[in-house]
């Protein structure tokens, strides 16, 4: 891809055209993407718009979400309340924008870092095999056999309640339990032929995890990092649900969609509506974004 | 593959023990004990904490506690639980018939639907029938299963009159009964296991599909369908088959939210109504079990990646 854009960027300077290098690379990269794949690129929009509205939650012209207001109780949406208010007569729109800030940083946050970990664990295993392999994935037996819900919720209570701690804890058990899948991965090609011939060619463990293993587990680490966005989301929502989810009146979509909203499911059902389509939505961008990306990055597809 | 084999089923030992330490330090450090929960209606004096803790026999410094917690796990007695005096294994032995039979029914659906639907899907890539694939099971993943739970149980209630089964029935007093009581706790879980391993499969069929091997065998001419089911699916299954033993995983302890709203007896609810008592000794044996299959698991999956790519070496 980078050759073409290079080439469209000569052939601007050779026009004679002013081009700002940089910049117009960018674009014309985004371009071309969003032409190859375009409900990739409209999910990438949609997830750029998400974290938008996280970070602006305070700045946009929206009631304010915490405020506890009975008689506007149990409102259907409406024009001041678009997405209705809860049973405080809080209003949910703002309620899903200021969530989005949790849920986003527990699930995107709380997975980069342990996907990021997950994958060097497994490379690092898949790898170098014998001793390290046997120790590391011990080890992942180990924390892997600790139920999820004694695990997640001993390392909140020994830290104490707090976004932070919630994001770490769902980080560690994503980045042990993923590992596996990253370790699997390496096992499968660390064998094959081009591994083999890069190895002859004198290349380092360096260069052969770096060049050679790392872009090709890629799908699947991918597909994992996607799929555990949303289980993390959930996750926090499922702490919510038995009690050990990030603290209130600090929203989050988890946290709206259970507890005692739930009870509102068929006199209020907007009161799950709202953080359930965000929630939906972020799902939805990421793993389409993501399927997207994969495509896109294929080494065997390049230039198709 | 048989020396493999006997490693890796004596590392269990050791695993066992790191866990057990692990769970017992994790346990003591959570806020509040068992004594706290017991009498946490009465106005009770020093006094009565210490003999009750005599009773129970606790309050021991957690070494002595995982030693002794060891030696009597080590001649198959995981003790006593705290509330009802009953053995662990007993306890544990109740609960588990009804999870395995969640999960197992979960697995089946899932794994049933999943692969064979990803294998579609990228086959089919960038066609009406991937994109609606995905679509659906985006969906799966995205909607919390205790909110799926909960309008399963409220809504037919609320506009048909009509709820799914909520009290436990045994296998021995009304096999269809109990049957059914599972049927939709297990198609709930099921979707999330499709989807997933719907994706993953997709995902790495693409990339096997674009193999060398598989253009040589579309060149020599083999049908589609062999070179879809001969060559490319067993190559694509590694990732697929370590995501279904994530899964195994989390279903044996993690099905909790599930069996909380239906009403089924299964290990999650027992791990988390013994968590709200502190009834530690039945967590403890929990963890035993559940560890002992997550690692069997785990070590069954990695001996199928030789199966499935026999240039694999087993570490």
């Amino acid at each position: 891809m980078s050759e073409v854009t290079s080439e469209v960027a000569a052939s601007g300077t050779a026009l004679g055209l002013a081009v700002p290098k940089r910049r117009f690379r960018l674009a014309s990269v985004l371009w071309k993407f969003a032409r190859r794949k375009p409900l990739g690129a409209f999910s990438g929009l949609l997830l750029v718009l998400l974290v938008a509205g996280a970070v602006l939650s305070d700045v946009l012209p929206l009631a304010a979400w915490d405020v506890v207001d009975q008689s506007q109780r149990l409102q259907s949406p409406s024009f001041s309340h678009p997405l209705g208010t809860d049973q405080f007569g809080r209003d949910i729109l703002s309620r899903v924008l200021r969530g989005a800030r949790i849920s986003l940083q527990v699930g995107l946050g709380g997975t980069v870092l342990g996907v990021s970990i997950a994958t060097s664990l497994g490379v690092i295993s898949g790898y170098r095999g014998g001793i390290v392999d046997n120790v590391i994935q011990r080890c992942v037996d180990v924390v892997q056999a600790i139920p999820p819900v004694i695990l997640l919720i001993g390392i909140i209570a020994i830290l104490g309640p707090s976004v932070l701690n919630v994001t770490l804890a769902l980080a560690f058990r994503t980045s042990f339990e993923s590992s596996r899948v990253a370790r699997g991965a390496v096992v499968a090609i660390k064998d094959s032929p081009f591994v083999e011939a890069a190895r002859v060619l004198g290349a380092g463990s360096g260069r052969i995890i770096f060049s050679h293993l790392l872009p090709n587990i890629f799908a699947p680490m991918i597909i994992i990092f996607t799929l555990n966005v949303g289980v993390n989301i959930l996750s926090e929502a499922a702490l919510s649900f038995l009690g050990y989810g990030v603290p209130p009146p600090e929203p989050s979509w988890g946290g709206m969609l259970s507890g005692q909203n739930r009870l509102y499911m068929i006199s209020a059902p907007w009161l799950l509506i709202g953080p359930g389509v965000a929630l939906t939505l972020t799902v939805y961008a990421v793993n389409m974004f993501g399927d997207a990306l994969r495509d896109v990055l294929d080494p065997r597809m390049r230039g198709v | 593959m048989l020396a493999f084999l006997l490693r890796r089923l004596l590392s269990l030992i050791p695993s066992i023990l790191i866990l057990l330490l692990f769970v017992v330090v994790l346990l003591r450090l959570l806020p509040g004990d068992v004594v706290d929960v017991m009498l946490k209606d009465f106005r009770a004096s020093d006094l009565d904490r210490q003999v009750l803790e005599e009773r129970l026999g606790i309050g021991d410094p957690i070494a002595v506690e995982y030693v002794d917690y060891v030696r009597g796990a080590a001649t198959g007695d995981l003790g006593r639980s705290f509330w009802t005096q009953e053995p662990v294994l007993t306890v544990i032995f109740d609960h588990v018939s009804v999870t395995m039979e969640l999960m197992l029914l979960a697995l089946v659906f899932g794994t049933l639907t999943g692969i064979p639907l990803g294998v579609l899907s990228a086959v089919k890539q960038d066609t009406i029938a991937d994109y609606a694939l995905r679509s659906v099971s985006v969906l799966a993943l995205s909607v919390p299963n205790f909110l799926l739970a909960t309008a399963i149980v409220t809504l037919p209630a609320a506009y048909f009159g009509w709820s799914p089964p909520l009290f436990y029935t045994r296998f021995s007093d009304d096999p269809w009964a109990h049957f059914q009581h599972f049927l939709i706790p297990a198609a709930m879980l099921a979707p999330f296991l499709s989807a997933s391993l719907m994706r993953m499969t997709r995902s790495m069929m693409l990339e096997v599909l674009n193999e060398d091997y598989v253009r040589t065998a579309r060149a020599k001419g083999l049908p589609e369908r062999l070179v879809v089911y001969r060559h490319s699916v067993k190559n694509a299954l590694i990732p697929v088959v370590t995501l279904l033993g994530l899964h195994v995983a989390v279903l044996l302890s993690g099905a909790v939210v599930v069996e909380i709203i239906f009403g089924l007896p299964g290990l999650g609810k027992l791990l988390i109504d013994s968590l709200v008592q502190r009834d530690y000794p039945v967590i403890q044996g929990i963890a035993v079990v559940t560890g002992i299959f997550v690692m069997l698991t785990n070590l069954i999956v990695d001996a199928s990646y030789r199966f499935l790519d026999p240039r694999i070496r087993l570490g």
